[in-house]
């Protein structure tokens, strides 16, 4: 493939004191000295630890159970069971969300009462003095199944007879794009290339398993401390336990990892309810088989494309389909496929377009939301059937995308204008440059290959979600500033972000910053850490509240200094004059000045994302999502034809991000988010064989280490064209995008045959490779 | 089962605690309040839970605690703290080695052993140390930079002294 030099678009950012610096993060050091305390640190005085008592069956009916005996056990304070629950529904759609009708048939029973759907399903708590006593109180619950006819492959599920996880039918959700006219689309193209991609079952395996402690106050309010992405979650929690939403606060912690993992309910609801049956603190943390057994996981899709093309390159029609595997419980899996189904033709222009996308319920783990949220998926089939293409017209890979790349002003799929800048060329030129040329190695059984794949990946929520955020800034007496804000910080940096951007409007060190966030009763609410939508929403509320404490200082400075407002700045810690900078005031005593004249020094703010209606299922078309982030990611990988053992060897990923407010932070989303891909591509899959969980242990599923990865180099563009604070888009999400289909795309270039279906065991490459020889 | 009294020596600090044979010293540690030794597995297979016993590197859920008994054990919080960090806490957080900070101090133990053995380790020798310790945040990018950050500052620190 070929990479010539070319310029990027000369783009005149505004000049920035704090926000685009590579400053140590707010929340760095604390958690670097393990002073950062994480739910499962919390302990309380005559607190009592809980358990949970899990499905051994995929699907069955509950026959008997009897928990008698585990209630007598002496130090055992109580068992409950979906007969102890006033209500007893975890509702699992639109976490968070204020306001919003819910899909009806949604929720899912807290504990389940006389069916079981899945392995794993919760059917009783225990709580007790210690958790030996607890574990020993599950060991004595008897429960007898009738085991029921499963259904463990979406394919089945969907056929006529086969049983049925939840009435009417096993069709949990559907979408369809009907774009021009793709039978004449494809009629009129030199050639139909057609395949059929499939990936499977992911966890997240976050280091730190779900865990958290609650107790009720003497306001008769259940304080839950847990590690979530929403702990908007209050208000399902307290309608699931039967209490007023005001009695139920969710105090959130650091989270040691989440990538939507954390995002649906976890421990909340079981400790909400033991601790107000007990009336005593109860701590509950999960082991981590535990937590592969319990949280959702990413999606499994079958997607084939048929897609025509002109032997000019240009793609003249296509025909997608997508098929997902909803598990026992829908959870997020409708938003999940629309993710999917908006980019499953990727960051293409295609006028004649029909896609039918479809989330079956079978009696397999449950799937949810996890980083890239069906946009990874449809990446993973979009990107390599482009190389094929390529291929097939015997073109190279990029000169051929670039002939359908959407332009800024272009719409994609569902008709939605781009507004922002694109820049998948420059970033793919980038990438590959960055790559260089292929090594060499001596050895005729190792193939080197290189590939690449371009993105586009959505940031921000689905707007007919009507998404909204609130922050707090507000300048103290001594010149420092704190922010509360509502949201979590998943170890991403959000909440440095936030300080960053405050520091930046009131013209502070980001060391002068404290934050507060991520609590549903003191915090004001800035909806979930969840679609890479907290820099984009809580930035923007951040920036706007940050500006209303500096229009405030900056008005009083003006009367001091007897000039205009717009001839002052802040910076430094001071306001000054511009054109006289000896001229100055400190922040702290402005700050004094502005307080004893009963100025508001401390502002929240509300923004508002542009709100959308809902879109017609049966044929999407337009405005589903604020903006995108486009990216390329490029990869050089080493296989050993004779072990099929594939070695990354160069790893590069570019993205667009708008603005970079913290350019660390942001280096570490793209390395980080092109190792979840790499494990995607080459050894991550949760394998579930009839319902049962085969690898419930990080020694089975397995995940990329330090020896399994090559340094990745970030590049980062800044366009300014984004929709976040002083331009930015969102990069959590579209970090992991493109780095998996990249790697199957150099694979399949180092063995010239592809592999359809992730992960890319050596098996597959040697099946793969035995192909390739015959021919 | 039967409890026996034993001694842990953590961070400067000696403790006297009775416990069963089955516990393990993770266990003992996270009840003594070292809440910096991570839980992430129980199994030996993250390394969120490495600590130093008698100066070598351990994943603390694989030791039972009588096994260190009147041993000497060195967890990350006894390293440095916020006023005081130690060269590899400052370079992880520097460096943008800590995202989520699950896997840190595990993760920083693991280096602290490699650079007392080999003061200035090249980046396989660094990947290699650290490959018990799984991190799902960074891509461990970040976290050889910090390593290689810390060795250079403790190798000049050295220099001076």
């Amino acid at each position: 493939m070929t990479v010539k030099g070319k310029t990027l678009p000369q783009v005149d950012l505004p000049p920035l004191r704090q926000v685009g610096r590579p400053l140590r993060r707010v929340d760095a050091l604390g958690k670097a000295v393990g002073a950062t305390i994480y739910a499962g640190d919390f302990t309380m005085p005559n607190m009592l630890h809980g358990k949970v008592f899990r499905s051994s069956e995929p699907s069955a009916c509950i026959k008997q159970l009897d928990v008698n005996k585990a209630r007598a056990l002496p130090g055992v304070a109580c068992v409950l069971t979906a007969d102890d629950l006033p209500d007893g529904k975890l509702i699992t759609d639109m976490p968070g969300q204020t306001g919003q009708e819910r899909r009806k048939g949604s929720d899912a029973p807290v504990l389940a009462a006389r069916r079981v759907r899945f392995v794993g399903e919760p059917i009783a708590l225990v709580a007790a003095e210690t958790l030996a006593i607890a574990q020993q109180a599950l060991e004595l619950i008897k429960i007898e199944y009738e085991p029921l006819p499963g259904v463990f492959d979406p394919l089945e599920a969907m056929k006529p007879g086969a049983p049925v996880i939840h009435v009417p039918d096993n069709i949990v959700s559907s979408w369809k794009i009907r774009k021009g006219n793709t039978e004449a689309g494809l009629a009129a193209a030199d050639l139909i290339v057609q395949n059929t991609f499939r990936v499977p079952f992911l966890d997240h395996a976050y280091i730190e398993p779900e865990a958290g402690v609650a107790w009720v106050d003497d306001q008769d309010v259940i304080n839950i401390r847990v590690c979530t992405q929403v702990v908007e979650h209050f208000r399902s929690i307290a309608q699931a336990v039967g209490v007023p939403h005001n009695k139920v606060h969710v105090r959130g912690t650091m989270i040691g990892g989440g990538f939507g993992g954390k995002e649906d309910i976890t421990v909340e609801i079981f400790l909400a309810l033991l601790t107000k049956e007990t009336r005593r603190p109860v701590r509950l943390a999960y082991t981590r088989e535990e937590s592969i057994l319990a949280h959702s996981k990413r999606h499994p899709f079958i997607i084939t494309h048929r897609t025509g093309v002109k032997k000019n390159g240009r793609i003249t029609g296509a025909e997608i389909k997508m098929i997902s595997d909803s598990g026992a419980y829908p959870y997020l899996s409708p938003y999940v496929l629309l993710y999917a189904t908006v980019t499953s033709c990727g960051p293409y222009r295609i006028e004649n377009l029909k896609v039918d996308s479809v989330s079956v319920a079978t009696n397999n783990p449950f799937t949810s939301a996890f980083r890239g949220f069906g946009g990874a998926q449809a990446a993973v089939a979009y990107e390599q059937q482009m190389d094929e293409m390529a291929k097939a017209l015997a073109m190279d890979p990029l000169e051929f995308r670039k002939i359908n790349y959407l332009k800024t002003g272009d719409s994609n799929a569902i008709g939605q204008e781009i507004k922002s800048a694109v820049w998948l060329e420059e970033e793919a030129m980038q990438a590959l440059a960055a790559l260089g040329e292929k090594e060499t190695i001596s050895d005729d059984a190792i193939k080197v290959g290189q590939g690449f794949a371009t993105t586009m990946q959505s940031y921000g929520r689905i707007m007919w979600f009507h998404d909204t955020s609130r922050s707090w800034v507000g300048i103290e007496q001594d010149g420092t500033v704190v922010v509360r804000c509502g949201a979590p910080d998943l170890g991403a940096g959000q909440a440095n972000s936030l300080c960053q951007i405050a520091a930046e409007v009131l013209g502070v060190s980001l060391t002068d910053v404290t934050f507060y966030n991520s609590d549903s009763a003191v915090t004001p609410l800035a909806g979930t850490t969840t679609a890479t939508r907290q820099l984009y929403m809580s930035g923007n509320a951040t920036l706007k509240a940050a500006r209303m404490v500096r229009e405030v200082l900056l008005d009083h400075a003006a009367e001091h200094f007897k000039k205009e407002p717009s001839n002052l700045d802040l910076a430094d810690n001071k306001v000054f004059i511009k054109s006289d900078p000896e001229q100055w005031l400190s922040l702290a005593d402005l700050s004094k000045m502005c307080a004893a004249d009963g100025l508001k020094l401390q502002h929240l703010a509300l923004f508002r994302a542009p709100f959308t209606d809902k879109l017609n299922p049966e044929n999407l078309q337009g405005d589903v999502f604020p903006d995108f982030t486009f990216s390329a990611h490029a990869i050089e990988v080493a296989v050993d034809t004779k072990t099929g053992e594939i070695t990354v060897l160069k790893s590069v990923g570019c993205h667009d991000v708008g603005r970079a407010i913290n350019p660390i932070a942001v280096e570490g989303q793209i390395q980080g988010g092109s190792a979840q891909g790499i494990g995607y591509a080459l050894m991550e899959e949760v394998q579930v064989k009839d319902g049962v969980t085969r690898t419930p242990s990080l020694s089975e599923y397995l995940i990329p280490t330090a020896k399994d990865l090559p340094t990745t180099k970030a590049i980062i563009l800044e366009s300014g064209t984004g929709v976040g604070p002083f331009g930015a888009k969102g990069i959590g999400e579209p970090a992991l995008t493109p780095a998996a289909p990249a790697v199957a795309n150099a694979v399949a270039n180092a063995i010239g045959v592809r592999i359809h279906d992730l992960p890319l065991t050596p098996q597959r490459v040697l099946a793969a490779v035995d192909r390739a020889k015959k021919g | 089962m039967k409890a026996k009294a034993i001694t842990l020596n953590v961070n400067g600090r000696r403790h006297q605690v009775t416990l069963f044979p089955n516990v393990t010293l993770l266990e003992a540690l996270r009840d003594l309040s070292y809440t910096d030794v991570k839980n992430g597995c129980e199994k030996g297979d993250c390394g969120a839970c490495a600590v130093e016993l008698n100066g070598k590197v351990i994943n603390s859920c694989l030791v039972l605690a009588w096994q260190a008994d009147g041993a000497q054990i060195l967890t990350n919080a006894g390293l440095g703290t916020m006023e005081s960090p130690h060269p590899l806490q400052e370079a992880f957080a520097d460096a943008g080695a800590v995202q989520c900070g699950y896997c840190s101090s595990g993760m920083i133990m693991a280096a602290k052993a490699l650079l007392d053995e080999n003061p200035n380790p090249s980046e396989t020798e660094i990947r290699e140390a650290i490959s018990g310790n799984l991190c799902r945040c960074t891509g461990y990018t970040q976290i050889v930079n910090a390593v290689q950050m810390a060795a250079e500052k403790m190798m000049q620190q050295r220099a001076q002294e």
